[in-house]
């Protein structure tokens, strides 16, 4: 029973990871560039939803989809701004902007004058709200993270799979320059995949913020998508819900059954294992280059 | 302009290529000797910080900037370094040995985390040292009995043929010759075989593969290398800063460091220097600028971390070859005087080539 407990609240973190993974396997599907800046979206999310909800007054059904879209927006604004300049450079610049542009987010949330430095609680309808089933205790919490990350998994597997636009996607992440000679716009493509990561992690912030608080460095969990994403293959979308899952799952146990220190760090242990046996992780393709 | 005549094969192997290289260097030496009597104590401070940071950034250079292959966990190196370093110096043995140890231990960790790298390219290999640097940092954290834990740890002050280096200007010395000694080590290493195979790994693997460079051997020689480098500043570090504590060496660390090679200029030796002065000069300079600055801005805690990241922004966008690239073009703009073109520096578009496919 205490097995089945921590691995409720194990898969309910997990869908987090997998959540913030899903923006970097998106990203690096397009544009095969990694985001550092995913983690502080997230972070910005919450303080948008937040910010509907307590200063612009939002009910909770309205400022949720208000600061998902809010947060969509500004992730164009920033492809459109600062990524597309510098499109055709070497991943490692764009590494390093991502990183620079997840600085000056949190530096800017840090400095809104009362706000920025405080921990909120972010006042969502199902908070503190518990389900006995059984021997089990659930809060309202864990299930919504866990049922808006299988429906949100659902909607993006369909739109890859199925919508026109997936597809250009699809084709855009293979191979940018065929793509461009098929007539897929893939400059405006990269620009709606980073709203789409942007996005999904202001859903992310959004459901994180009522299990844990909403505070300008809540993003420094983006770190331990990585191993997610890592996990399932930077390339797969279904890799990165199922790394998360397993991060998540790992941390859980390990936080219960090793000694202390252990459950900050099996993410990255779990992480190298994956590294040495299997580098493209569990779902990723393995693709070669022959001479 | 210069037009160099070369009438024999020494001026080819020699370090100053010409008189102007002799002049100004040497100008910089003396001015380097003489600081401590010149500036007051806490600039000499700083500049010691600077040549330490530079210690590290070479090696990072050596790394990223010409091999090729990207850290997003050398602190934890430099931790490693760091820490048997105090635990050396604290149990009594001699400094020199100390140092070399540190350097040592640090360079097999780095040969461990290079044994990964020759498995994972790109963007897995950041995840893998930025792993490691995580596990690195728990395990100081952890490890009690012997580091000190979150509660720190205590370093002594370093002691060199009996006499104990207490002062400020004497440590500078210190850090002087140390630093100055790894410059020449890395200038010479990048003029050899081995320096060229690094920069062809980095350049292409597959050509260097078909050259004939043993790819495993050259990477973890080169993580080995730079893990060396990063173990000594890392033991010089612990000197100055005098207490060592775990969150040092995390991951926001390893991030100022990476930022200290891009802004200095990848793949350039001056460029470890360049960095690692505006890694010191920079914080110092919001400190200034704070008081020009409306109280609401000026007093704002996350401002530093804003004018650093927009900073980053504004060289990956504008400046590429970072500090290092712009005097070039500076230098080449008063060398051509009237005829410096727009374009002379202008960037290659390149039609992106996957990452998985290498």
């Amino acid at each position: 029973m205490q097995l089945l407990q921590l691995l409720i609240s194990g898969i309910a973190q997990g869908c987090i990871y997998g959540l913030i993974a899903l923006g970097f396997v998106l990203i690096y599907k397009a544009t095969e560039t990694v985001s550092f800046a995913q983690g502080d979206l997230m972070m910005v999310g919450a303080f948008g939803g937040l910010a509907a909800m307590t200063m612009l007054g939002f009910p909770f059904w309205l400022s949720v989809p208000a600061a998902i879209i809010g947060m969509a927006l500004f992730g164009v604004l920033v492809e459109r701004v600062v990524i597309r300049p510098i499109l055709g450079q070497p991943a490692f610049s764009i590494v390093m902007l991502t990183i620079g542009v997840g600085y000056v987010l949190r530096g800017l949330i840090t400095m809104i004058p009362d706000v920025g430095t405080d921990t909120h609680t972010l006042p969502v309808p199902y908070a503190g709200e518990v389900i006995r089933l059984g021997g089990l205790v659930i809060s309202a919490e864990q299930l919504v993270v866990i049922g808006a990350t299988a429906v949100l998994c659902l909607g993006l597997f369909a739109m890859f799979s199925y919508s026109k636009l997936g597809i250009a996607m699809q084709a855009s992440s293979q191979n940018q320059l065929a793509a461009y000679y098929m007539g897929i716009p893939v400059k405006r493509l990269n620009g709606l995949v980073w709203g789409l990561a942007a996005g999904v992690a202001a859903i992310a912030g959004l459901l994180l913020a009522p299990i844990t608080f909403v505070h300008a460095n809540m993003g420094f969990i983006g770190l331990k998508a990585f191993p997610a994403a890592v996990v399932g293959g930077f390339t797969s979308l279904p890799g990165a819900i199922v790394g998360g899952l397993i991060i998540g799952i790992v941390e859980a146990l390990s936080g219960f059954y090793l000694p202390e220190g252990f459950k900050d760090i099996a993410p990255y242990i779990v992480v190298l294992i994956m590294l040495v046996l299997k580098p493209n992780g569990l779902f990723g393709e393995k693709l070669r280059k022959k001479v | 302009m210069r037009f160099l005549f070369k009438t024999d094969y020494d001026q080819d192997i020699r370090l100053a290529k010409h008189g102007g290289h002799v002049f100004w260097y040497s100008l910089l030496g003396v001015a380097l000797v003489l600081a401590p009597w010149v500036f007051p104590e806490y600039w000499v401070a700083q500049f010691t910080f600077v040549l330490i940071y530079a210690i590290v950034g070479l090696g990072l250079m050596l790394l990223a900037g010409f091999t090729g292959l990207f850290s997003l966990g050398h602190a934890a190196f430099l931790g490693v370094g760091a820490y048997t370093q105090a635990i050396m110096v604290n149990a009594g043995l001699p400094f020199p040995l100390a140092l070399a140890c540190a350097g040592l231990l640090a360079a097999a960790v780095g040969m461990v985390v290079g044994l990964p790298a020759l498995r994972v390219k790109g963007i897995y290999l950041g995840m893998a040292t930025l792993a490691f640097g995580f596990i690195v940092e728990e395990g100081i954290a952890r490890w009690e009995s012997v580091t000190g834990g979150n509660a720190g740890l205590m370093v002594k002050y370093p002691s060199l043929f009996g006499k104990e280096l207490d002062t400020t200007a004497e440590f500078y010395f210190l850090c002087l010759v140390i630093c100055v000694g790894a410059t020449l080590a890395i200038v010479n290493l990048m003029r050899s075989s081995t320096g060229r195979a690094f920069v062809a790994i980095r350049d292409s693997e597959i050509s260097a593969q078909s050259m004939g460079i043993h790819l495993a051997r050259y990477k973890t020689l080169s993580f080995a290398l730079s893990a060396a480098l990063a173990g000594v500043g890392g033991a010089l570090y612990a000197h100055k800063i005098q207490f060592l504590s775990p969150e040092q060496f995390g991951i926001i660390q390893s991030i100022d460091l990476l930022l200290m090679v891009v802004i200095g200029g990848l793949g350039s030796i001056h460029g470890a220097f360049l960095g690692a002065i505006f890694l010191i000069v920079m914080p110092q300079l919001i400190a200034m600028g704070k008081d020009f600055l409306p109280a609401a801005i000026g007093q704002a805690a996350g401002l530093q971390g804003t004018v650093y990241g927009l900073v980053l922004i504004a060289f990956v966008l504008f400046e590429p070859m970072g500090l290092y690239g712009r005097w070039l073009k500076v230098r080449a703009y008063f060398q051509l005087f009237p005829f410096y073109r727009q374009g002379m520096f202008k960037r290659q578009k390149s039609f992106q080539k996957s990452d998985r496919l290498k």
